[in-house]
Order: structure tokens, then C-alpha cells, then sequence
């Protein structure tokens, strides 16, 4: 979905394969039993295949260089595996790797195959151009949207746009006198389906529906509900994820304050889509997606198949954020292809997507510290109350925390006393995973605080931070290992490449935030002026952010500045703008003029520098997120003295 | 209905469609390119840009009627072989992450080059300020601008 891992995992295999770069050529998989667990997010691609891919090709190495060996009768010793072939160097002998794949594929598979070490490395780590680029620029890249079968229909959907409510009854007269609408019916409870030989007759057919609708339980909803519903569960008795030390005992200078921000949409460039062929006992879909098993087990559920007679072909698609975690495009397009009999595309409006998305959580997050004589703080809480996106889709949530704060919401500082609480809240609002899911909200918080407690201790927030780090200690929050180490690392870096240590030109302002989720820990400086002046209608300007990064072994630079570029761009309009209301139980915004996301001329320049690492990758997706946007207000805070608590800024 | 004749690629076409179908449509269902992109379907992104006689527009907010015996231009008739000096930039400085908003980018920037061929920092802003890209590459498609602008140079 455009985080280049179509090049990256391969480089991995290729590395230990010693295989030929220029001959690589990908075939995506579709939903398999042989792959294990083929969802796409958590920035777990290369976090996850990192070991199984390096060990697949050293596999297929070791078992090439066998068959080279028994092929010339010589010993395994004298053959050497280089760029996609085996050699023979005493005898001047070669042969490709397509040459002894079938005598090598038939050889017993060894263990404990030797992997290169990192100073011996010619693919990982090299710039390497992606494979997908020329037919994405040429125009002939086939998303999910332009798959096309033969006599294949078209459908757009009706959904309640009421949370919760259902059809209450529908006329399809006007519908049906559009030309080339073939089908209009009710899917599920509550959306009807309209079908037609084009887009545009379909879109057609469905503005003309005559429908009723049943709102159900949610017609009173609004923003201010959603607002006091979370204000009430912060007075409940949270899950601790993180303690050490005994914060509530500590006496001394209180420090608090309250954060919260609204419900966000990933707002994709592509709208959902899906193609489904559903006919008989066989189901094919051909679907952009991130969870392809979810969409088989999902859709085999729909239509009373069992899952091993449903294909799901995965199609390019066009951004995801996390939208794509869900299934229920994938659902819509099975149950209408199941009722006309036919291939069918069901095609998501921009509107369709805005209202019918799965929200970034609300949350609310009660910070607060005690601290010492100089200012820094003894003992710190944050409670972070927010619904739970697994517990509302009905999934497990051990000990009442969602099973997703584990990889986000995890501790920065070394501090003697250190709790971190989770309030589980309740909400009829669609929840869904958006990139970087609660570590956007967990940073804003906490970052924010921290700079909060610089300003009241009079010391410089960066120094300050340092401070925080300065020693070496292992956070051990779940299953993840946080080093203070690695994280000064990234604060140090991102403080001396944006030269926090020099003045800044007249009207420029600094903010300086660093936090890690999925394992990478990243730290960035962000520089603003205020337009407007000093008015109060003064409005931030991003004009450069420093990003410094700790992900272990980078495997592509080039790949890894993109995601950190275009994560930054991403946080940037999610703190400057993003926010979906409810009204009436529905929701508000519904295209890109109000809820619009970054355009060119408020994007910054973005530097991104690595901190040179031999450990094992991690996740790059989703990390550059979270520090956006606590960066960005505290340089708004040292430009104004104004100290935003609330996103979006401009609210 | 109605018969319509557009020029689309250097090729007459005749379609038959209802007149306020919008060109998007036509272009992906009726003719098969589908390099051309739905994005809003409110000419907020310009996912869907083309060039009608050279000027670029945004086809999903343009009815097929308004277009009729005019040439239109796709980003797959951009040039002859996907390798007009914008594509090879894009290439060059690794412009896309998912590629989705790219062809009309591509054919924004192309638009602007024809009369500005030399376009400012400004003045590119200004004209792909249009072009919502979500993966948030407006960076590198700012240098592709200027390199293909350079004749390849950076």
C-alpha cells in the first residue's frame, strides 16, 4: 500500500541468496495457509520477516551451492554463491541458480545455515530504486479500484448514515429508470445496494433511491456526548500497564494537566473498493487489503462458504493508514456479487469513506508529576482514557487493556516512579487502528507534559529531556525492551542536526518531542513561524523538521525516508486539522473540504538521519507519527506562550 | 443518452453515454484507461486530472458532453512510451509511496511545464497545491518538477 515493502523484504532474501538484483521480479500472494499471519500494519513487514527472510535465502543459498557441488562432483568448499550464480573458481566453472534450481529443490533442506554478517551486506542498505515505481508513473498499475472482469457490474451502497440505525424501507422506481441499473436490493440491515453496467450509473441510481431509514439508538449522539462519556470514565479505576516505584506516595510540587483529542479518518487516496465473483460454492475476490485472511474468513462467514472456497487476490492499493484492516468493503462486494450472480465492483464514494469509516479513538489523558527542587520529576503518572478499538470489534481484552497499547503507549523516561494507566471507555462511534493508532495520542500527552514541566522548572526542554535519559536504563513495558540509551540517541541526533544549540533567525520558534512505538524510537525538532503576528488569529507555519530515527539496520535509506517524510506530512495534518464530529448520531465531515489534508504549500521541508545501527530492523511505518505533534504545539508554546491541550490546533 | 465523439489519445472515440456522465467515467469504464484516478469526485484532490486541448482539468467534476470534439489527453497517451522527462524524473527521485494520486500529479505537472517551462518554487506550489497526495510526497514531487524542468539534471 506504498511502503515499499515490495522491494525491501525481497532485498533481504537477496542479500543471503546472493542473487542477482536486476533479475528480481514480485508476485504478490494472495490469503494462503503457508504464510502465517499476512496482516499488513503494526510496521511489522520487515520488524517480523527480517529473520524468516534472511534465513529462507541463506536456505536456498546453501542448498544451490549442494547441487553446484554434486553437478561438477566437487567439494561443497570450492563453490561460491555470487550474484545468482554458483562458482567454481579453480576450474573457471559456473552455473546460473535457474540452471540447479530443480536438482537443489530436491536436496534435503539444512538447519542453522550460516547468515551473512552486516559488514558483508552489498543489497541491504543500498538505495535501491522500487521495483513498483515505473508502472506506477506510466499509469498502468492496477489498483483494486481499475481490476476489471469480463460482464462485470458495478455497485455503490446506501449505507444508514445514522451509527447503528437500519433500512426502514425503500422504493427503487426512480433507481430503476436509470439507464443501465440492473439491481437494486437490500444488503445486510442496514444499506441497499444499487448495480448497474457503469460507476456512474450506479452513483446515479443510488442518488435518486427513494429510502427510509430507522435510526436506532444513536440519533442523539453528538461530539459533546462523546466528550462527557469519556470526562465520566476518567472518575473509573484504570489497568496499570506500566509501573515502577509508587507514584501516589511521593510527596512534594504537584504538577497536572488534562489532554484530549478527537476522533481522526485515515482518509486513503484510493476509496474502499472491491471486486467479488461469488457464485455457487466458489467465492473469488480480488480486494485491497491489508488483512486478506480476515477478508476470507469474514466474507466465507457471509455467504455460508467454507473458507478454503474463497480466494482473495490482493490488489496494489492506494494508501491505507489502517483503513484497510477492516473487511467490510470486502463483505459488501461478496454479498452483492451472491445476490445478482455475477461479478460485481462495489465502489466506495469519497462521502462514503469520510461517514463510514472506523475512527481514530477520542481520548482523554490526566498527566501528572511530582517534582523535585530542581524541577524534574520524581514521580510521574499518565492515565490515558480512551475506548478500545479491539473490545468494541467483540475481540479479547486481557485484563481490560487494549491489546493494541502494548506496541504504543509505552514509557519514555527513566524516572524512580512511573505509571502509566489505561481507563477503558465506551463509544457507539466505529473505532478503527489509524497509523500509529494510540501512540499518537499516548505522545501528544506525554510530550506536551514534559515540555509543560521544562518550561515550569525554567530549564531548556531539550536539556530537560536529556536529563531524562541520561541514564542507561531498560524500560521493560510487555514484550518490548526501551532503552533510554537508544532513546537519548535519537534525542541528541535530532537536537544536533536542527543545531538546537544556535539561535534561530528573528520570528522562527523550535519544538523539540521524542517517543517510541513498534519497537523504533524516534525524536523530532519542528520549526515555525506564527502567521498573523501576534494576533489571535495567528496561525502556525512549518518550515523544516528535523527527524532522527533508531529502527536498528536500515535496509533501504531511500524507503525509510519516504515513510519518515510522508508519516510527518500525515501527523502534520492530523494535528493542525483532523477532527470528525457527530451530529444527530452521524457523521459531519464528508470530503476533503472539511476534512482536508495537507496540500504542498503547507508542507515542510523534512530532514531525516539514522542512527547507524547493526541491531535487528524495525517497524518504520507508523513511528514518525507521534512526536509531530507534541513538537509542533511546544514550538507553538515557545513562539506564543499559548500551551494547546486540545487537538486539532486549529479548532 | 447521446452519442459523443472525443479525441483521446490522438484517437477518435465514440461513445455512447448519458451527456452528464463525467469524462472520469467515461475515460475508466467506457474506454478502459483506468491510469486515470477517482479520488473525491468533487475536484478537491485532482486524482483525476487530464489534459482537454492542453489545459489541465479535473475529470470527474467535467460532464463528457462539455468535452465533445475535443482532444483529450491521458496519462496513458502522455507519451509514447511511459518516459515523458516528468516520468523519468519521478522515477529518478523516487517519487511514489502507494502511487495512487500520481498519474495526476503527473499530468498537473505536465500542464504547467507546457506553458512554464522553467516554473519557480512559487509557481509550482501554486499550480500542484490542487493535487492531494496522501502519502505526503510533495517534496520529492517538488524536485521531479525541477529536474524534468532541467532536462534530467538536478
Amino acid at each position: 500500500m506504498g511502503q515499499g515493502v515490495r522491494t525491501a523484504l525481497p532485498m533481504i532474501l537477496a542479500e543471503e541468496l546472493e542473487a542477482d538484483w536486476k533479475q528480481i521480479e514480485i508476485e504478490q500472494a494472495g490469503a494462503s495457509t503457508l504464510f502465517g499471519d499476512q496482516t499488513t500494519g503494526g510496521s511489522a513487514s520487515i520488524h517480523t520477516t527480517w529473520d524468516p527472510m534472511r534465513k529462507a535465502g541463506a536456505t536456498a543459498r546453501e542448498m544451490l551451492i549442494s547441487a553446484a557441488a554434486l553437478t561438477w562432483g566437487m567439494p561443497r568448499s570450492s563453490c561460491v554463491a555470487e550474484n545468482g550464480r554458483i562458482r567454481h573458481s579453480a576450474s573457471g566453472s559456473s552455473l546460473a541458480y535457474g540452471e540447479l534450481a530443480s536438482k537443489a529443490a530436491a536436496l534435503p533442506i539444512p538447519v542453522d545455515v550460516p547468515l551473512k554478517q552486516s559488514k558483508d551486506y552489498k543489497i541491504v542498505g543500498q538505495r535501491l530504486a522500487r521495483l513498483d515505481t515505473p508502472a506506477k508513473v506510466k499509469g498502468d498499475a492496477i489498483f483494486g479500484i481499475d481490476f476489471r472482469l469480463p460482464g462485470m457490474k458495478f455497485a455503490v451502497l446506501s449505507r444508514c448514515p445514522t451509527i447503528g440505525g437500519k433500512v426502514s424501507r425503500f422504493d427503487d422506481k426512480e433507481s430503476r429508470k436509470i439507464s443501465g441499473v440492473s439491481y437494486v436490493g437490500k444488503i445486510g440491515d442496514s444499506a441497499v445496494a444499487v448495480v448497474a453496467d457503469s460507476v456512474w450509473g450506479a452513483m446515479e441510481g443510488r442518488r435518486v433511491l427513494n429510502l427510509a431509514w430507522d435510526d436506532g439508538p444513536n440519533k442523539d449522539l453528538n461530539t459533546a456526548v462523546v466528550t462527557a462519556a469519556l470526562k465520566q470514565a476518567a472518575s473509573k479505576k484504570g489497568a496499570t500497564v506500566y509501573a515502577v516505584g509508587e507514584p501516589a506516595k511521593v510527596s512534594g510540587r504537584k504538577i497536572s494537566a488534562e489532554y484530549s483529542l478527537p476522533f481522526m479518518a485515515h482518509a486513503p487516496m484510493e476509496p474502499g473498493n472491491c471486486t467479488a465473483n461469488c457464485q455457487g460454492a466458489k467465492c473469488e475476490l480480488w480486494a485491497p487489503t491489508q488483512v486478506p485472511q480476515d477478508c476470507r474468513d469474514s466474507v466465507a462467514q457471509a455467504v455460508g462458504l467454507d473458507p478454503d472456497q474463497v480466494k482473495v487476490n490482493v490488489t496494489l492499493m492506494g494508501g491505507g493508514f489502517g483503513r484497510r484492516l477492516e473487511h467490510d468493503y470486502a463483505l459488501e462486494a461478496a454479498l452483492v456479487s451472491k445476490a445478482i450472480n455475477a461479478p460485481v465492483k462495489v465502489i466506495w464514494t469519497r462521502e462514503d469513506d469520510m461517514r463510514f469509516s472506523t475512527y481514530r479513538p477520542v481520548s482523554l489523558h490526566q498527566l501528572s508529576a511530582t517534582v523535585d527542587g530542581s524541577g524534574f520529576p520524581v514521580a510521574l503518572t499518565h492515565r490515558l482514557i480512551a475506548p478500545s478499538i479491539t473490545g468494541q470489534k467483540g475481540q479479547p481484552t486481557p485484563g481490560n487493556v487494549d491489546p493494541d497499547l502494548p506496541d504504543e503507549a509505552g514509557p519514555v523516561y527513566s524516572l524512580p516512579n512511573y505509571a502509566i494507566e489505561y481507563v477503558m471507555a465506551e463509544t457507539a462511534v466505529p473505532l478503527g487502528w489509524m497509523r500509529s493508532v494510540y501512540a499518537l495520542q499516548a505522545a501528544f500527552a506525554l510530550e506536551s507534559f514534559i515540555d509543560e514541566l521544562a518550561v515550569t522548572a525554567g530549564k531548556d526542554p531539550f536539556k530537560y529531556r536529556l536529563h531524562l535519559l541520561q541514564r542507561d536504563q531498560d524500560l521493560q513495558y510487555f514484550t518490548t525492551t526501551w532503552k533510554t540509551a537508544r532513546m537519548r540517541g535519537v534525542l541528541q541526533l535530532a537536537a544536533e542536526k536542527a543545531g538546537w544549540d544556535k539561535p534561530l533567525p528573528a520570528g522562527r520558534f523550535r519544538g523539540i518531542a521524542c517517543f517510541g512505538c513498534f519497537a523504533t524510537y524516534m525524536a523530532e525538532v519542528v520549526e515555525i513561524t506564527m502567521e498573523g503576528g501576534q494576533t489571535e488569529n495567528a496561525q502556525p507555519r512549518v518550515h523544516r523538521v528535523v527527524a532522527a530515527v533508531d529502527c536498528g539496520q536500515v535496509v533501504n535509506p531511500s524507503i525509510l525516508e519516504q515513510q519518515i517524510q510522508g508519516g510527518i506530512v500525515f501527523a502534520l495534518a492530523n494535528a493542525l486539522r483532523a477532527k470528525i464530529t457527530i451530529e444527530k448520531g452521524r457523521v459531519v465531515q464528508g470530503n476533503f473540504d472539511d476534512y482536508a489534508p495537507l496540500r504542498m504549500d503547507e508542507t515542510p521541508v523534512v530532514e531525516v538521519y539514522a542512527v547507524p545501527s547493526t541491531e535487528a530492523p524495525t517497524g518504520i511505518g507508523e513511528p514518525s507519527v507521534p512526536p509531530l505533534a507534541p513538537a509542533l504545539c511546544n514550538a507553538i508554546y515557545a513562539a506564543t506562550k499559548k500551551r494547546i491541550r486540545t487537538l486539532p490546533i486549529l479548532s | 443518452m447521446a452519442d459523443i465523439t472525443l479525441r483521446v489519445n490522438g484517437n477518435e472515440k465514440k461513445v455512447s453515454v448519458s451527456p452528464e456522465t463525467p469524462l472520469l467515467w467515461v475515460l475508466r469504464d467506457t474506454l478502459a484507461l483506468t491510469g486515470t484516478k477517482f479520488g473525491c469526485g468533487a475536484g478537491l484532490c485532482g486524482a483525476c486530472t487530464v489534459h482537454v486541448d492542453g489545459s489541465a482539468i479535473r475529470s470527474c467534476s467535467t460532464p463528457v458532453s462539455q468535452v465533445a470534439g475535443k482532444s483529450v489527453t491521458t496519462i496513458e497517451g502522455l507519451s509514447t512510451n511511459g518516459l515523458h522527462a516528468l516520468q523519468q524524473a519521478w522515477i529518478a527521485e523516487e517519487v511514489p509511496q502507494c502511487g495512487y494520486c500520481q498519474t495526476g500529479q503527473i499530468m498537473s505537472a505536465a500542464a504547467l511545464l507546457a506553458k512554464t517551462p522553467n516554473p519557480t518554487d512559487d509557481q509550482i506550489t501554486q499550480v500542484m497545491n490542487g493535487n492531494l497526495c496522501r502519502c505526503g510526497t510533495y517534496e520529492r514531487i517538488r524536485k521531479a518538477i525541477h529536474r524534468a524542468a532541467s532536462g534530467g539534471a538536478r
